[in-house]
C-alpha cells in the first residue's frame, strides 16, 4: 500500500495544505546574481525572507504525474527540505525554533523558469501539481537538517548534487524570522529554498529527489491534456 | 441571501442577518457583538491584486499594466469582522485596502470570460492591509507587506451572487474613525473579475472557495493605533477593523 503523504502517523497527523517557499536562502544563489541584486529593479538585496505560497491546486502525491502545462515545456525542478510545522508557531525564538518542527518532508517545487524575482511570479509558480509532497519523517530521525546531501535525477542521470547546508537562513533562524510576523500552524510546511543549480525536466521524464534520512521522492512529467490560455498576453478587444 | 460564520457560546454557527443582530441557524438571536466573526466561508485560495484601479495605479506611481499584478495570500493572515489588526510601533506607513472579494463556487480551468460569472458563488468585503515600510522589490508586494497576522480582514457576511446584479457596479469607500477616507466604485476595476477569472483559470484550476481580492482604487491612507477603520461596499457590507499596538500581543 502507497503511503499517503499527506497524513502521518504522530501529531500533527496530517499536513494542513498549506505549503511556504523561500527564494534565494542559498548563499551561491544569491551571489550568483552579483551586482544585479543591487540594481533596478531590486536596488539591494532582500533583507526579509523572500517567501512566497504554493497554493493548493500545486498540491500533488507523488504517484499523480504532474502535467507539464502546453505554454512551459521545461519545468525546473526545485529540490526542497519541507519543515512541517508541529505546533502553533508565532514569534518564536531562534534557539527554540526546532522544537516547533514534527517532521521533515522532501518537496518537489516545480516552476515555470523565470528570471525576474520583481513581482510575485504567480502564473510561474502555482501550475497545478506543481509542490510535489513526499513522506514526511518525524523530526527525531534527522540529525541536522541543516547538514543533509540532496541529489536530484532526471531519467536515472544525476543532475544536481546539493545539499541544505550554506543558506543565508538555516532553518531555524528562518522560522524565527518568518514567525516574527506570520504564524505558522500545525501542518503547515515551510520549504529551506533550493540550491543554485536547478535542473530541468520535461514531459515523460521521471524526476527523482534524495535527502538523506528523508529517504525518496519520485514522481513523473507527463503531457498537459489542458491547452494553456494565457490570456493576459493577448491585447484587449 | 447573507450568511455569517461566527463563533458563540462554544461552537461556530452559521447566520443570517436580523433586525436584533443575528439569527443563527438553530434560532438563537444574538447581538453583533455577543459573537466572534470569522471569516464568512471556507477560505481556499486567497489571490490579491494590485494596481487594479488606475487611479490607485497613478497614487503609488505606476503606469498601466498589461498583466494583472497578482499575489497569494496565506490563511494564517485572515481574521473577521470586529477584529484587531496588529500595527508594529516602528511602522510609518500603514494602510488599508478596502477591496470586493468574489468567492468561486464552481471552479474549473480555462475558463473564458463569456462564462466566467457562472463561477461566481458570491461575494464579501476584504481589507487587505499592508505595511509600506517592509517594501522590498523582490516577490513585490512581499510577505512581510501583505502576509501578515491580521492582513486579511473578510466579512461580515457572505452574499450570494445572484443577489448582485452584473457588470458589478459597487460603491466602496473606507471610513477611519467616521471620516470618509477612500472612495470607489468596482465598476473601474482595470482588469474586471470575469478578465480575472479568465486569466488566473488560464493557468491554474480554480476551486469552490478560493477569492479573488480584486483591488483597491486610490485614498490609501495610513492608520494609527486606537483607530476604528471600516471597510464598506455597497450591498455587501460594512466591515470593522481596530489596529492595535504591540503591547496588546506582549510585544
Amino acid at each position: 500500500m502507497q503511503p499517503n503523504p499527506f497524513t502521518f502517523g504522530f501529531a500533527p497527523y496530517r499536513l494542513s495544505g498549506t505549503v511556504y517557499g523561500v527564494l534565494l536562502n542559498h548563499a551561491p544563489a544569491l551571489a550568483a546574481l552579483g551586482a544585479a541584486a543591487s540594481e533596478p529593479p531590486y536596488k539591494a538585496p532582500p533583507k526579509a525572507p523572500v517567501l512566497y505560497l504554493k497554493p493548493r491546486n500545486t498540491l500533488a502525491a507523488p504517484t499523480a504525474s504532474t502535467e507539464v502545462p502546453a505554454d512551459a515545456p521545461l519545468l525546473q525542478i526545485g529540490a526542497n527540505l519541507g519543515a512541517v510545522i508541529g505546533r502553533t508557531a508565532c514569534r518564536v525564538a531562534e534557539g527554540d525554533a526546532l522544537s516547533f518542527v514534527a517532521g521533515y518532508v522532501i518537496v518537489d517545487d516545480l516552476s515555470v523558469p523565470h528570471d525576474s524575482f520583481y513581482r510575485p511570479s504567480v502564473r510561474h509558480k502555482a501550475r497545478d501539481g506543481s509542490c510535489v509532497i513526499g513522506t514526511v519523517v518525524s523530526r527525531d530521525q534527522v540529525r541536522d537538517a541543516d547538514a543533509l546531501a540532496v541529489r536530484v535525477f532526471v531519467d536515472g542521470v544525476a543532475v544536481q548534487i546539493a545539499d541544505t547546508g550554506q543558506r543565508i537562513r538555516p532553518l531555524a533562524k528562518l522560522l524565527a524570522d518568518v514567525t516574527e510576523f506570520m504564524t505558522l500552524a500545525p501542518g503547515d510546511i515551510l520549504m529551506l529554498g533550493t540550491s543554485a543549480g536547478a535542473a530541468t525536466a520535461r514531459a515523460g521524464q521521471r524526476v527523482a529527489i534524495e535527502i538523506d534520512g528523508l529517504g525518496r521522492l519520485e514522481h513523473a512529467l507527463a503531457v498537459g491534456s489542458q491547452a494553456a490560455h494565457c490570456h493576459a498576453l493577448e491585447p484587449r478587444a | 441571501m447573507k450568511r455569517a460564520r461566527v463563533a458563540y457560546a462554544g461552537a461556530i454557527h452559521a447566520a443570517a442577518p436580523h433586525a436584533q443582530g443575528l439569527r443563527l441557524t438553530d434560532g438563537r438571536v444574538v447581538a453583533e457583538d455577543a459573537v466572534v466573526w470569522l471569516a464568512p466561508f471556507e477560505v481556499g485560495t486567497i489571490v490579491a491584486l494590485g494596481l487594479n484601479y488606475a487611479d490607485h495605479a497613478k497614487e503609488l506611481s505606476f503606469g498601466k499594466q498589461e498583466e494583472p499584478l497578482v499575489f497569494l495570500k496565506g490563511p494564517g493572515s485572515v481574521i473577521g469582522h470586529r477584529g484587531a489588526t496588529r500595527r508594529p510601533k516602528d511602522a510609518t506607513f500603514m494602510h488599508y485596502e478596502c477591496e470586493l472579494a468574489v468567492v468561486i463556487g464552481a471552479g474549473g480551468r480555462s475558463i473564458r470570460r463569456a462564462d466566467a460569472m457562472n463561477h461566481v458563488a458570491g461575494y464579501t468585503v476584504a481589507n487587505d492591509y499592508a505595511i509600506r515600510d517592509y517594501l522590498e522589490n523582490w516577490y513585490r508586494p512581499n510577505a512581510r507587506v501583505k502576509n501578515r497576522d491580521g492582513g486579511t480582514v473578510l466579512g461580515p457576511w457572505f452574499v450570494d451572487a445572484a443577489d448582485v446584479a452584473t457588470p458589478v457596479a459597487l460603491d466602496l469607500r473606507t471610513i477611519v474613525n467616521g471620516q470618509v477616507t477612500q472612495r470607489g466604485n468596482t465598476r473601474d476595476l482595470v482588469h474586471d473579475i470575469p478578465s480575472l477569472i479568465e486569466y488566473l483559470s488560464g493557468f491554474m484550476t480554480l476551486d469552490t472557495g478560493d477569492v479573488i481580492l480584486t483591488g483597491t482604487p486610490e485614498g490609501v491612507v495610513n492608520v494609527n493605533v486606537g483607530d476604528e477603520v471600516v471597510t464598506e461596499i455597497e450591498g455587501i457590507g460594512r466591515l470593522v477593523n481596530t489596529i492595535v499596538g504591540d503591547a496588546a500581543f506582549g510585544r
